[in-house]
């Protein structure tokens, strides 16, 4: 496989400096941290490197009670426990019941694929720290029967976080780190327009000057993010609305606005109490 | 002597770029490590950012900036180190001049030497004019992905004379400039914060405790204990965790909080969330605390704050939220509460004293930015009752850390 001409996917558009980060990180064989506000495409990517590269990706969703052994392997002694009672089953090929995760089954491709390891963030704070080794070798162990797992292909490796915990620093140290900025409006209008290839020009720099009004407003705690105007532009298309009528008001705000706090502090807009002492 | 490592102190002229640069990212507070800056040289070698001063900006800040909340300071760093010479920036001079005399900063530990000396930079040598031939010959233009694992990645193809990004969204700014905009300011971590900041913040106040003497079973590894065993039942039982951390939160609301009258809801509402605490209590107050302590904003429900201090003891953890900015007399005297028709018979400052004698583990948190505490008398007289920390993503970070013991007992954070 050779070199692969990228100009964003058909869906997924970038910026040069994301492109670059995507590119070093694979020529140094690092994995790829990426932060960024929830909707800037944090997941997206991995799916659009995957999809550039014409390769497969595996996806390790992360939760809070995660641990790393489950991206390696995990033993179902249960199901062998069961399958001995009940006389299914080779009880006596443990390997039969290694059940292998999405780090494991990476390293045991026969081609280079991406690995999203999808908010990082969510686990333990000592979670990353515990991939270290692997990461680093791209090799380990399964005890239970002696096998030693090393990758055929390095995969590309792709970690999200949410800022929710800060991630140790020797974790760090090992990774290239993007952060991906909110598009600023002229990204954002092609954005849209992948979304919305026919929509009138003056519906979306009307929409698109409203959006990033409301998310310069303080009184609102949960900014609406790429999704929430692509969602909103939909809606207005399909009733119809015109530009000119966001003048008065906004239409279909709840699909911009998440939270009934939000919504009534924009609707019902209060100068600050004052209490004199 | 090409490849062997130099000290800087043996230098006869120290005009690399490299470490100039890696001096002045480290004298604006960012901790690079020397695996970070090696990996970057490394990446340069490889042919990356080799084109213009703006991919440089960003490649090096891919590797060795980790956080967001650094980017501002790289920023300056950035904008101070290349300024003026951005014209005349050519970086695979540099480069390569650096690799054949690699002087290093003095202060470099011995596991870095040790790691520097691991490397073998002829070889890099070798590879990056090697790669300087290469393209040379052939002219791969920007915006690719990489090929096969590991080998040739090609950056931006061709030079800028003056290190303008080609191609780039909202194109035609150079890296200087795009420094000097420093758009990375508000995520600086001495920013204000928002409710999840304080609230993973406060969960690391968890005290976690375990209890031997009223072990649970615990399901999930008798299962798997049980499996592995060939059914052969084994119960397991393990001790339950319990969080201790007993919270109290007490709040300013006075008029001069006003502007900050948001950021303290954040506090309350975060702490308020978090389930993880023992016991959780929050009372409001105005200016300073005396003889009550209120549930409501207007002052009309409220509590004697002797019955709290009767309630509370050391095995709680208080955090105070004010500006500790009022008149001295509201400390020190007795009457001298700020509402006309209080006359309280104790002085403020006696009341604080008493709270923090009661909860020796106690910090205060100011949303006045620290360069202005020293103006303010009663700011330091309170200062010299609670420890104090400004109430930012650092300062609730360091608070917290002080709450946790990690500073020491006795630790009493500098006034300026």
């Amino acid at each position: 496989m050779g070199i692969t001409e990228f100009n964003g996917t058909k869906s997924y558009l970038t910026s040069a400096e994301l492109r670059d980060a995507v590119n070093v990180a694979i020529g140094l064989e690092k994995p790829l941290l990426i932060k960024g506000e929830p909707g800037t495409g944090k997941t997206l990517l991995a799916e659009a490197v995957a999809e550039a590269l014409d390769t497969e990706i595996l996806t390790w969703n992360v939760k809070s009670t995660t641990k790393a052994q489950d991206g390696l392997y995990v033993y179902d002694t249960v199901q062998r426990l069961n399958d001995s009672r009940f006389g299914e089953g080779d009880v006596s090929d443990i390997r039969q019941y290694i059940n292998y995760g999405p780090l494991g089954q990476s390293f045991q491709k026969d081609r280079r694929v991406v690995l999203l390891i999808d908010e990082i963030d969510k686990a333990d704070m000592e979670f990353p720290n515990d991939l270290l080794h692997e990461i680093d070798r791209m090799s380990f162990m399964v005890n239970e029967t002696g096998d030693h797992i090393k990758a055929i292909y390095r995969p590309i490796v792709i970690i999200t976080s949410n800022n929710e915990k800060e991630l140790p620093d020797a974790f760090l140290r090992r990774c290239v780190f993007h952060y991906i900025s909110f598009p600023g409006k002229e990204l954002m209008t092609n954005i849209v327009r992948v979304h919305q290839p026919d929509v009138e020009e003056s519906l979306l720099q009307e929409c698109l000057a409203k959006f990033y009004w409301i998310r310069e407003q303080k009184q609102i705690r949960k900014h609406p993010s790429t999704s929430e105007l692509v969602d909103w532009i939909a809606a207005l298309r399909r009733a119809g609305i015109a530009a000119d009528k966001l003048q008065e008001k906004l239409p279909f705000l709840g699909v911009l606005l998440k939270r009934e706090t939000d919504i009534d502090a924009w609707e019902n807009p209060q100068p600050r109490k004052r209490y004199a002492w | 002597m090409p490849g062997k490592i130099h000290n800087l102190a043996n230098a006869t002229h120290g005009k690399s770029m490299f470490l100039d640069f890696l001096l002045d990212l480290r004298a604006v507070g960012l901790k690079v490590s020397m695996k970070e800056w090696l990996t970057l040289i490394e990446a340069l070698s490889l042919g990356f950012a080799r084109a213009d001063l703006t991919s440089f900006y960003h490649l090096a800040r891919n590797l060795v900036v980790k956080r967001e909340s650094e980017f501002d300071l790289y920023d300056r760093a950035f904008a101070y180190h290349f300024k003026g010479i951005e014209t005349h920036f050519d970086i695979d001079d540099d480069l390569l001049n650096w690799l054949s005399n690699p002087v290093l900063p003095r202060e470099l530990s011995e596991e870095d030497l040790a790691k520097l000396k691991s490397l073998d930079l002829d070889e890099l040598r070798k590879q990056f004019e090697e790669r300087m031939r290469e393209q040379n010959e052939r002219h791969d233009g920007g915006n690719r992905w990489v090929g096969t694992g590991g080998t040739s990645p090609f950056g931006h193809g061709g030079h800028h004379p003056s290190g303008v990004r080609v191609g780039g969204p909202g194109g035609g700014r150079t890296a200087i400039q795009v420094a000097e905009d420093r758009k990375f300011q508000n995520l600086r971590t001495d920013r204000i914060l928002d409710t999840r900041d304080i609230g993973v913040a406060l969960r690391r106040l968890r005290k976690l405790a375990k209890d031997e003497q009223h072990l649970e079973l615990d399901l999930p590894a008798s299962i798997d204990k049980t499996a592995r065993e060939a059914g052969e039942i084994d119960l397991v039982f393990s001790p339950p965790r319990h969080n201790r951390t007993k919270l109290l939160l007490l709040m300013d609301v006075g008029g001069s909080m006003d502007p900050f009258a948001e950021l303290s809801e954040r506090l309350f509402s975060a702490a308020h969330a978090a389930s993880h605490f023992k016991a959780f209590k929050a009372f409001m107050f105005h200016n300073c605390v005396y003889e009550h302590l209120y549930t409501d904003i207007h002052a009309h429900k409220g509590i004697f704050t002797e019955d709290l201090l009767k309630e509370i003891d050391n095995t709680w953890t208080l955090i105070f939220v004010g500006d500790a900015s009022m008149s001295p007399y509201e400390l020190s005297h007795q009457g001298g509460a700020i509402y006309y028709g209080h006359q309280n018979a104790t002085p403020g400052i006696q009341w604080l004293r008493r709270l923090r004698q009661r909860v020796p583990n106690s910090v205060w948190l100011n949303p006045e930015p620290k360069k202005f505490w020293g103006g303010t008398t009663s700011i330091g007289i309170i200062h010299d009752v609670f420890p104090m920390y400004e109430f930012t993503l650092s300062g609730i970070t360091e608070a917290i850390d002080h709450l946790r013991g990690l500073l020491g007992t006795h630790y009493q954070p500098p006034l300026h």
